[in-house]
């Protein structure tokens, strides 16, 4: 399959990015490690007319330790946060849930803005980082903003990026190496969940969100109150699927994806605190 | 871009994937396209060592990267030792996977030379096969792990 035809230019910089997908217009798109756009492309369901790579950006792929959270460049990717030591010993959910990301190869191109950027709800890490309440930097050519991860994701594959703004950081509290759990159902190993829970313990509580159970990343928020007044995991876990719409599929029906939720949010309850 | 060690110059559309590329850029059919659509990573080859699915990278983003494809594993008659594993384990059967797989294991047992059975299995979820039911590709890659060591 042959994508349509676009214009490819290279970026250095997250500024010289900017200045060219503003240059460009409307049409133009960010491409980073490209394993959600590259086939999209294929598929013609995406047809950019200008790709701006961000792949030489390479002060953009980090870990670093900032005081009170951990910073990470937005064109990290999974396979560095998979085998990342401050990671694993600072905020071990986030490793283990980009260790579950795809395969090897998709690890190996894949990066964390890309995924939290493309905003697909069957997506992992996007999840988690809802879990973890996390903090997105976002740069425009008017400058920075930072947008609670509660607030990014607002459809389906619909973010509050503007089409000329690039997330250029993720930012993570330090929730340490355990206390956390991500179930993720697939039919094969590679594939996207088809329904994923995540709990981890953050700040003293018990945040709980999943994968696939609507157009968005959602948070189990009556599992978590449910928790936060004493319920069992299981007895908590009976809400996961309260407020949730979730879509039928090949895969699953609603009714289905319903039931996995309330099953793999016990499980990941039960494992976390384990 | 060097390919297996050569370097490569070759004035390319913007869409063009790695593999078309490879294939009839640098004539090196090798690497094979299974799905087309990043699943099956029977077009798997090495950018600067790491695995990747060349049909889901296009050729642009390579420029400059050093890329090695089946071709370029064996030194001269000596076959490279995960070649060397597939053929005494029967790790093939109709072969159309198995330039890929080999790839795929290659950077594998770079990232983890003392594999268990699980880390193969796991390492190589990337990679499917229609025939072999996977067990002697497993086989194959834990008897190179054995003879890399050695
Ligand atoms: C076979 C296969 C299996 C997969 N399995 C899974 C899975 O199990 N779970 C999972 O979560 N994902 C899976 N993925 C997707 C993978 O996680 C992608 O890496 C990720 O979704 C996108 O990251 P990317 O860097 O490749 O982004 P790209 O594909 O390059 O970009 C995706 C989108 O984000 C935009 N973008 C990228 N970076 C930025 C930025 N810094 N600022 C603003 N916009 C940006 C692009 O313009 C594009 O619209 C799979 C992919 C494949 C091919
Ligand atoms: S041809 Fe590339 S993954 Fe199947
Ligand atoms: S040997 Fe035939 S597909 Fe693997």
């Amino acid at each position: 399959m042959i994508p349509a035809a676009f214009d490819y230019v290279r970026a250095s910089s997250a500024d010289e990015a900017i200045a060219l997908i503003q240059a460009h217009g409307e049409d133009a798109k960010f491409l980073a490690g490209g394993m959600s756009l590259i086939p999209l492309m294929k598929l013609r369901l995406a047809t950019p007319t200008v790709l701006v790579d961000l792949g030489r950006v390479a002060d953009l792929s980090y870990v670093t330790d900032a005081g009170d959270h951990l910073a990470i460049g937005a064109l990290t990717r999974h396979r560095f946060l998979e085998t990342n030591e401050l990671l694993t010993k600072e905020c071990g959910v986030l490793r283990a849930v980009a260790a579950q990301v795809g395969d090897n190869q998709v690890r190996h191109r894949g990066t964390i803005g890309g995924s939290v950027a493309h905003g697909d709800p069957a997506s992992d890490l996007p999840a988690a980082l809802l879990a973890l309440d996390a903090t997105f930097v976002v740069r425009g050519p008017g400058g920075e903003r930072t947008v609670p991860a509660a607030d990014f994701f607002q459809g389906f594959l619909e973010t509050a990026l503007a089409p000329d703004e690039m997330l250029v950081e993720v930012r993570v509290p330090k929730v340490g190496g355990a206390g956390f759990s991500y179930q993720k159902f697939q039919r094969r190993a590679q594939d996207w969940a088809i329904v994923g829970a995540i709990a981890a313990r953050v700040n003293g509580g018990v945040h709980v969100a999943l994968v696939n159970m609507g157009s968005t990343p959602v948070r189990a928020s009556a599992v978590e109150a449910a928790l936060a007044q004493g319920a069992s995991p299981a007895d908590a876990a009976e809400h996961a699927a309260d407020a949730t719409e979730p879509a039928a599929d090949l895969n699953a029906s609603v009714e289905y994806r319903e039931h996995l939720a309330r099953v793999l949010t016990r499980r990941a309850l039960e494992a976390a605190s384990s | 871009m060097t390919v297996n060690g050569q370097p490569q110059a070759h004035d390319v559309e913007p869409r063009v994937l790695l593999v078309q590329y490879l294939r009839e850029e640098s004539g090196l059919t090798g690497t094979k396209i299974g799905c087309d659509t990043s699943s099956c990573g029977a077009c798997t080859v090495l950018l600067d060592g790491e695995s990747v699915k060349s049909c889901t990278i296009f050729a642009a983003q390579a420029d400059g990267a050093a890329i090695t494809t089946i071709e370029g594993l064996a030194n001269g008659d000596e076959m490279h030792p995960v070649q060397q594993a597939f053929h005494e384990n029967h790790g093939l059967q109709c072969g159309f996977c198995t330039a890929g797989m080999v790839m795929a294991a290659v950077s594998l047992l770079e990232e983890v030379p003392n594999p268990t059975e699980s880390d193969v299995r796991l390492g190589l979820e990337g990679n499917l096969c229609r025939c072999t039911g996977y067990h002697n590709i497993v086989k194959s890659v834990l008897a190179a792990a054995e003879m890399v060591r050695k």
